[in-house]
């Protein structure tokens, strides 16, 4: 049989997609349902003083008007990872603010009505009596004396001080370096803009005292945790959810929201089902964003480009309160990748955590490792213009080289990790030769001679895959307390179908087409009799969803654990029909036979058949192919890859055009390369909106200037030219699939290729760093400088 | 996104819309609804009543008269790109109309309800005004025409009275020794206009015998570049000259429309930038 591993077979979930029949959460429709509208804070930072619901609930068609002080029982929201630092200072939503609010968009009182158009109606009828209060925005000011403060518990509003590395070895480094660099770097806030909106829909049972509530999420059994467990203090088996098909995520799906224990809670209060389903400019303001840091960078290189050392001091803002694992983003996901791809002997990292009055900040596709990844590749690109040399040369000569694989980064910045396996060079190789590097540069000194600005950048990458081992992610006092393995079960039914559920959740990321090919491949059977269930609590083991690039090395690995399981019994099963010895038995294509006699094969479905009809099994055997997977892995994977971006910067208004762009990737083995390159190539449109495009930006006094989506520039097709995409194979030693991991690669390293080509075309000029978005004003106005 | 509640009367002729909204409190006209339903699902407009024009016949529809088009007010984008007429006669309002917003939205919105908008970053405006023509507009005593140059008067704002309808938009036609040309620089989530530079170009006997010269987007309404216009006027249509006369381009710019995208000085720098390269393709058209 052909391998189905490795086949571009076309995504099963796909028909569903593109007709249409598939179901949002705001197809969602329970008879006699309510609809929910929220009153959000006009203000950033402001006391509610007193807030007058009579008009609101007096007119036709209003079921119920609420506010903070009607949930007061339920408890504020958990802040599940507090890194590192994080003490006696968490600040996290209630459901509704009952005294306070700190961002604009924080929900403060609510609806219920018999429409959506008449709970918006109720909503201009709510009188607030607000108290405003001074605003801070930027994290670094928001730790200066005099600032605004924000919380009574987090004294400079610093949620945590963190650090990484080994200062005193970085300092001496640094008095010993031939050539020191600083940079200032801004890595601005995004909005993770998902085409689906958040959304919830309640329904509760009296009688037993149940709820079922379907959410947008990422991580339906980790909602369902936290909303029993910890906000309304329930057991979990009180509560089913269901995340239904969900329009994009992004990271910003995976988290706690307010909004989500409230619906549950109104679906009691009124008794009918209720719906909240999310508007754009809630969207915009109430659903976390992602990245901003303001970081100072230092580098210690020789003249011969060698880095040997790297200091890092980053201001990572995290919003008004914090949001589920807010504060684990720029620190175990950040600091811990500050080397890179690179050999450098000493790095140090320090991050202060902020609250400001902005919307909340948590992991956005990529989470930390963009942050890292920009520092370290501008770092290089720093190090190539001050020596001289080619950057493609620094690159090579700071590379980890093969033979240094398992790979632990300097100063246990990694925590007790070790890069799994790598081989950097070809990738670069491979992608300056798909590029026309050296052409290219002769293109561009001679178009620089015409007064055309070229500029060619490079990104060299590694990223963190498969966040989940315990001995890392639940370190304690810097990860977030647990392991994040994660789950799978495998039934063959007895008409020799099989049916694979998960904790994990596919919500863009083509789970019930990859994890059919591994069951597929594994047990020889049609990938068409593979049905794989997930999303919904009842129904599938405990896991912890998808985010971190961890369904194919973590969940799907769970699947291959329960695949070997259910073959082992097969044989079993098989040895006993064929009267054979187990170890005689050879299974083949979906056929179990003894060795050098494959007429006589009972295949795979016979074999089920006989495990379900259960009549004559071996002695002491348990009816039915069922197995149970749960996997914690021994290490995180470490993908990497080179991309490079050219552009062209039109001199007179400084707008930037993309001219070509290469990625070649090593994300270990290849389920489906089709749906690899899918993620990539999204990833890379939004890496390069980042160094582009997108930006948000908040006022002195709070208010989101780019609230919507004519203002905020998410990246449109006709940004890009066509992605030439290849690939080397590096497969990981660390599970048994040798998968790493893809779903975040190209958002971690277009960022920083699309800067370093900018920079680079505005070279000669004097320019040596421009801060993101590179608008054609910034661009511009850098070249007004030089 | 949810619009608050409002009547809806749909006219079947000019004079019924102008009745209905000469007589309905706070009522308001929809023509392609690209600018107004998304203004009443924020709230920000809440009328009481809509008048939808989109099913009188006599509103859509291009003609050419002496020389000049006459483009019903409800004509789409779309079909204004498109047109034959519009291209032999004026391919500059062709080209504007297919610059505007994506195909979505060049299928609904309509010449009539752009230019009654009047936001400062509209890509009509500018290059209607340095085409030349006027606007028909029908009220409860009948009709009048105004100039473009006349019609816009500031931000939002137009010179229409509050119950009068535009019926019909008339445009300059060009033919051969005149060329025009529209440069711009568009928001990347807009897709509006930050500057656009609108030039129509005479060239005779190797000279500029007439420039029109129109700026958008630096102010609330366009502003004609009357000092380049007059700088490029009776000279050749040499890289120099224009660049000399687009140096005077911003002229006529005072307190320009800054933002967190692109501050008023930025501005006033694309509008000589836009302006030296629309005046240099018209130029190069009309030869």
């Amino acid at each position: 049989m052909a391998k189905v591993i490795g086949q571009a077979i076309k995504r099963k979930e796909d028909p569903r997609l593109i007709t249409g029949e598939a179901k949002f959460l705001d197809d969602i429709q329970l008879p006699n349902m309510a609809y929910v509208a929220i009153l959000r804070s006009p203000y950033a930072h402001a006391r509610i003083k007193s807030i007058d619901t009579s008009k609101a609930a007096a007119l036709p068609g209003v079921i119920g008007v609420f506010t903070g002080k009607d949930f007061m029982d339920i408890n504020p929201l958990p802040c599940a990872w507090q890194a590192g630092g994080v003490k006696n200072n968490v600040n996290t939503p209630r459901v509704l603010e009952p005294e306070k609010v700190t961002f604009t968009g924080a929900g403060v009182a609510c609806v219920v009505a018999e429409s959506r158009y008449i709970a918006e109606d109720a909503l201009a009828l709510i009188e607030v009596d607000w108290e405003p209060l001074p605003v801070v925005v930027d994290a670094k000011k928001a730790t200066e004396p005099g600032a605004p403060q924000i919380h009574e518990n987090a004294p400079n509003n610093i949620v945590m001080e963190w650090e990484c590395g080994d200062a005193a070895a970085v300092e001496k480094a640094f008095a010993e370096a031939e050539i020191v660099i600083k940079q200032p770097l801004i890595n601005q806030r995004l909005i993770p803009t998902p085409m689906e909106t958040r959304g919830c829909a309640a329904m509760y049972l009296p009688y037993t005292d149940e709820y079922t509530v379907w959410i947008t999420s990422q991580a339906p059994h980790v909602h369902r945790l936290l909303m029993t467990a910890f906000v309304f203090g329930i057991p979990e088996t009180k509560m089913r959810v269901i995340s239904p098909q969900v329009g994009g995520g992004f990271g910003a799906k995976i988290f706690m929201y307010p909004e989500y224990p409230l619906v549950a809670a109104l679906a009691k209060k009124v008794g009918r089902p209720v719906k909240w389903q999310e508007t754009r400019s809630e969207n915009y303001r109430a659903t976390t964003h992602g990245r901003d840091h303001i970081t100072e960078l230092e580098v210690a290189a020789k003249k011969d480009g060698t880095v040997t050392a790297l200091r890092v001091h980053t201001y990572a803002n995290l919003g008004g309160v914090l949001s589920t694992v807010a504060p684990g983003i720029p620190t175990t996901l950040y600091g811990r990748l500050l080397s890179g791809a690179y050999h450098i002997p000493h790095i140090y990292c320090k991050v202060w955590g902020v609250y400001t009055n902005t919307g909340m900040v948590d992991a956005y596709r990529g989470a930390g490792r963009p942050e890292a990844t920009y520092v370290v590749e501008r770092a290089m690109d720093l190090v190539a213009r001050e020596t001289g040399l080619d950057p493609a040369e620094v690159r090579r000569r700071n590379f980890i080289r093969p033979e240094e694989f398992p790979y632990a980064p300097a100063d246990n910045i990694l925590a007790g990790l070790k890069y799994d396996s790598g081989n950097y060079e070809p990738a670069l190789n491979r992608a300056l030769e798909l590029a026309g590097y050296d052409e290219f540069r002769k293109q561009q000194a001679e178009a620089r001679k015409q007064g055309r600005l070229l500029g060619v950048g490079l990104s060299s990458y590694i990223e963190i895959c498969g966040i989940a081992p315990s001995a890392w992610i639940g370190l304690p006092n810097q990860g977030w307390g647990a392991g994040l393995w994660e789950s799978a079960n495998v039934r063959v039914h007895l008409t020799g179908k099989v049916v694979v559920t998960t904790g994990s959740q596919n919500h863009g990321q083509g789970h019930e087409t990859t994890i059919a090919q591994v069951v597929a491949e594994e047990l020889g059977v049609s990938v068409d009799d593979v049905i794989v269930q997930h999303s919904d609590t009842l129904g599938t083991p405990f896991g912890y969803g998808t985010y971190g690039s961890r369904s194919a090395a973590v969940g799907t690995v769970a699947v291959y654990n329960s695949l070997q399981r259910i073959k082992e019994k097969a044989r079993k099963l098989a040895a006993h029909l064929l009267e054979a010895a187990e170890e005689d038995i050879v299974y083949e294509d979906g056929k179990l036979f003894v060795k050098g006699s494959p007429d006589k094969a009972k295949t795979i479905q016979e074999i089920a058949a006989a495990a379900a009809i259960g009549y004559s099994l071996p002695k002491g055997m348990e009816p039915f192919l069922d197995d149970t997977a749960y996997y914690d892995p021994p290490n995180c994977t470490f993908p990497f890859g080179t991309h490079v971006c050219m552009v062209e910067v039109d001199p007179e208004t400084g707008a930037v055009q993309i001219l070509k762009y290469v990625a070649v990737d090593d994300v270990g083995n290849v389920i489906n390369p089709m749906i690899v390159d899918g993620q990539i190539h999204g990833g890379i449109v939004q890496g390069v909106g980042q160094a582009l495009t997108e930006g948000a930006i908040y006022d002195e006094n709070g208010q989101l200037l780019t609230g919507t989506m004519t203002e905020y520039a998410i990246p449109k097709a006709s940004l890009m030219p066509k992605i030439i995409q290849d690939r080397t194979v590096t497969p990981t030693p660390v599970n048994p699939l040798g998968i790493k991991g893809a779903g975040e690669a190209g958002t971690i390293a277009a960022t920083p290729a699309v800067v370093n080509a900018v920079v680079d075309a505005l070279s000669h000029l004097g320019v040596k760093h421009i801060d993101m978005p590179l608008t054609p004003q910034r661009v511009w106005a850098a070249m007004q400088r030089n | 996104m949810f619009a608050a509640n409002f009547d809806y009367y749909r006219p079947a002729t000019v004079a019924e819309a102008v009745q209905l909204l000469s007589t309905k409190e706070n009522a308001k006209i929809l023509a392609g609804g690209h600018s107004l339903i998304p203004a009443m699902k924020y709230r920000l407009a809440q009328p009481s009543a809509l008048i939808d024009i989109g099913r009188i016949p006599e509103l859509s529809g291009i003609r050419v008269e002496g020389g000049k088009l006459r483009i019903g007010a409800m004509t789409t984008h779309a079909a204004i790109a498109a047109s034959a007429d519009v291209k032999a006669h004026c391919p500059l309002l062709a080209e504007a109309a297919d610059k505007i917003g994506d195909q979505m939205v060049r299928n609904r919105g309509t010449i009539g309800g752009a230019i009654v908008h009047a936001d400062p970053a509209a890509d009509y405006p500018p290059n209607l005004l340095a085409l030349g023509g006027s606007v028909t507009a029908v009220g409860p005593n009948g009709s009048r025409t105004i100039d473009f140059a006349g019609f816009w008067t500031d931000l939002f704002t137009t010179a229409l009275a509050p119950n009068e309808i535009v019926t019909e938009v008339t445009v300059n036609g060009y033919g051969k020794g005149t060329g025009g040309a529209y440069a711009d620089l568009q928001h990347p989530a807009s897709g509006y206009i930050v500057v656009g530079a609108s030039a129509v170009v005479t060239v005779a006997n190797g000279v500029c015998s007439k420039v029109s010269l129109v700026i958008g987007g630096a102010t609330p309404n366009p502003v004609r570049a009357s000092a380049a216009e007059a700088a490029l006027t009776g000279k050749a249509p040499t890289a120099e000259n224009i660049a000399a006369a687009a140096a005077l381009a911003a002229n006529g710019i005072s307190n320009p429309i800054g933002d967190s995208f692109a501050s008023g000085d930025y501005r006033v720098h694309l509008a000589k930038v836009l302006a030296k390269r629309a005046l240099t393709q018209a130029a190069a058209r009309a030869q």
